[in-house]
């Protein structure tokens, strides 16, 4: 066994993943952002919008649930962690920082990807029909794990206080939501809004749900999943690189 | 034998204080090295460099040949550690975090369960192991998280005042653990409050103050080295005069204390012989005779308040 090696450190991020769902899925903040709120906002909307056409609308809702239960427990594992000194512990282990950003990573793509199957299936229940059901779960994959990337970007300020990147990652949260065609289909936003929309990774996932369930689409499908790729890609490299940076200034 | 720490020119800053300036020391494998120093001297700050918590500025330290920078992954694995302040995870059970210690060191299921069970029963804590640690006492944690430095066998422990605050029985429970783990070839680094401690576990000490170090040596040889003038404690069935106790042969002073006679004495061989041989002269008794060693406290003092830097 080479201890610094890919397996190795790649079995070492599981044990940091699993231990992330034993502590922080059940976490206040992390039930009421991850849970509660995309699942209110979801029915509210189901229920207050008569004239958007169903599918339109639940595809748009499962969009924004992944993004918001993927968003949820990344941002503020390292505060919490930093705060209660068990960071401290981990930064001492034999795992790389990359591997612990790897680890929190999967903890949050496991949550998106279990509360998103949930509304899938309540979408079902509702009697949408599924036509491309490989393309989901692609895309809810890939999108999981971009989304996951973007809420460990989001804690890479070296806080230790978890309500200040509670915040700060609503703040940055809720307008990406409204630009990502979930609300207003892609079709009917003006031109700024489009130029918008291209930098959201939400728009392409929005796009491939809605293709999953209705057949249409705005962007070629193999452009969303480039598009998803590369983002998801981007931000990985990203974040890791900026808590390597960051990470000792939270001892 | 090879040096299990090998520190050189270590400096680390916060800001504009600097917190340890350009230290250089080695500790030999197999070695027990007590890291003393007063409150803010730089301790934990050098404790979190060595294993890799926060980057130096300047200096190298190479742990167990590894260098902690570039290679930590390597230096990690074989090195265990207790830090300053208790850091177990609150919401999990002490055998869920010993269980998470095992993944991350690369143990075996099996090995990791045998071990966390003999360490668990060792330090008294197997009836509460599926307890969260929450609900642990301060003394329990401690006993924890040496635990979870243990559990992969370490050759090399690191521990940070792991007795602050805590009973005689959890704080004898650990020293004695230690030393049974020196015997049997850990190397240990120990940074403490305690002289007591310091004094009766360490091979060899060093002393930092303001960041650099002021001495390093064997406990002995430091408080004998402070202290120019020995003191010797005598006391004599019948009185017998200062001024012919002053006149001997070694004797620099004579002061009564009670039934005492407090002795001061440029040669410590020599005084003691003249007081040998003044008592049968004079047909004394010599009730008690004492050697008073500076302690490690008074040492330790000498050296962490020299004025200036
Ligand atoms: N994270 C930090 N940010 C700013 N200053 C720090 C930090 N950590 C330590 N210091 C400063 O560095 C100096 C050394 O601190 P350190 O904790 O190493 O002392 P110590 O010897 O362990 O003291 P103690 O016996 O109280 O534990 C102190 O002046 C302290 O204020
Ligand atoms: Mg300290």
């Amino acid at each position: 066994m080479n201890p610094a090696g890919l397996p190795e450190q790649m079995r070492r991020a599981w044990a940091i993943a699993k231990k992330d769902i034993r502590i922080y899925y059940f976490k206040g903040p992390v039930l009421i952002f991850g849970i509660f709120m995309p699942i209110f906002l979801f029915l509210a909307f189901l229920m207050g919008s008569r004239e958007l056409p169903l599918p339109f609308l639940v595809s748009g809702l499962i969009g924004m649930t992944l993004f918001f239960t993927a968003t949820a427990v990344s941002p503020a594992i390292f505060p919490w962690e930093g705060s209660a000194k068990t960071l401290e512990r981990l930064a001492s282990c034999p795992i790389t920082i990359e591997a612990i950003v790897f680890g929190d990573m999967i903890a949050s793509t496991l949550l998106g990807i279990g509360i998103t199957l949930f509304t899938v299936i309540i979408g079902l229940v509702l009697g949408l029909t599924l036509l491309h059901g490989i393309i989901l779960c692609i895309a809810i994959f890939l999108a999981a794990w971009c989304f996951s990337a973007i809420g460990m970007l989001l804690a890479v300020p070296p806080t230790n206080v978890p309500s200040n990147i509670m915040m700060l990652s609503s703040l940055i949260k809720f307008p990406l939501v409204f630009i990502s065609g979930i609300f207003i289909p892609l079709e009917q936003m003006p031109s700024w809004g489009l130029v918008l929309a291209v930098c959201s990774p939400l728009t392409y996932f929005t796009d491939l749900i809605r293709y999953s369930f209705t057949g249409v689409h705005y962007f070629p499908v193999l452009i969303d999943l480039v598009a998803l790729g590369v983002f998801t890609l981007v931000f990985t490299v990203i974040t890791m690189v900026l808590h390597k940076r960051t990470i000792s200034k939270r001892m | 034998m090879s040096d299990a720490i090998d520190v050189k020119n270590l400096t680390k800053q916060f800001g504009t204080t600097v917190a340890v300036d350009n230290i250089s020391f080695s500790v030999q494998e197999g070695e027990i090295f007590g890291f003393l120093g007063p409150n803010g001297a730089g301790k934990t700050t050098t404790t979190r460099m060595l294993t890799g918590v926060i980057p130096a500025e300047a200096g190298t330290a190479t742990i167990l040949g590894y260098d902690i920078r570039r290679e930590p992954v390597m230096a990690k694995q074989g090195f265990g550690v207790v830090p300053e302040t208790s850091n177990a995870y609150a919401d999990l059970t002490a055998w869920q975090n010993l269980m998470l210690m095992g993944e991350l060191y690369g143990l075996g299921r099996a090995r990791a369960i045998k071990r966390a069970s003999d360490l668990l029963g060792m330090l008294g804590l197997i009836e509460r192991k599926d307890q969260k640690v929450q609900a642990y006492s301060k003394g329990m944690k401690q006993r924890l998280i040496l635990a979870m430095a243990l559990l992969h066998e370490p050759e090399l422990l690191f521990l940070d005042e792991p007795t602050s605050g805590l009973d005689v029985h959890s704080t004898r429970m650990i020293l004695s653990l230690l030393r049974d783990l020196n015997r049997a070839g850990t190397t240990i680094f120990l940074t403490t409050h305690n002289m007591e401690e310091a004094n009766r576990l360490c091979h060899r000490v060093g002393i930092i103050r303001n960041g650099k170090i002021v001495a390093i040596d064997a406990p002995e040889k430091l408080k004998t080295a402070i202290d120019r003038v020995h003191r010797i404690e005598v006391s004599f069935d019948r009185d017998v005069p200062g001024d012919a106790l002053l006149r001997l042969d070694g004797v620099t002073g004579a002061n009564r204390t009670g039934d005492k006679w407090q002795i001061t004495a440029e040669n410590r061989d020599t005084a003691i012989r003249s007081l040998v041989a003044f008592s049968q002269q004079n047909n004394r008794k010599i009730i008690t005779l004492n050697t008073i060693a500076p302690s490690l406290d008074d040492a330790f003092l000498r050296l962490t308040e020299e004025a200036g830097p």
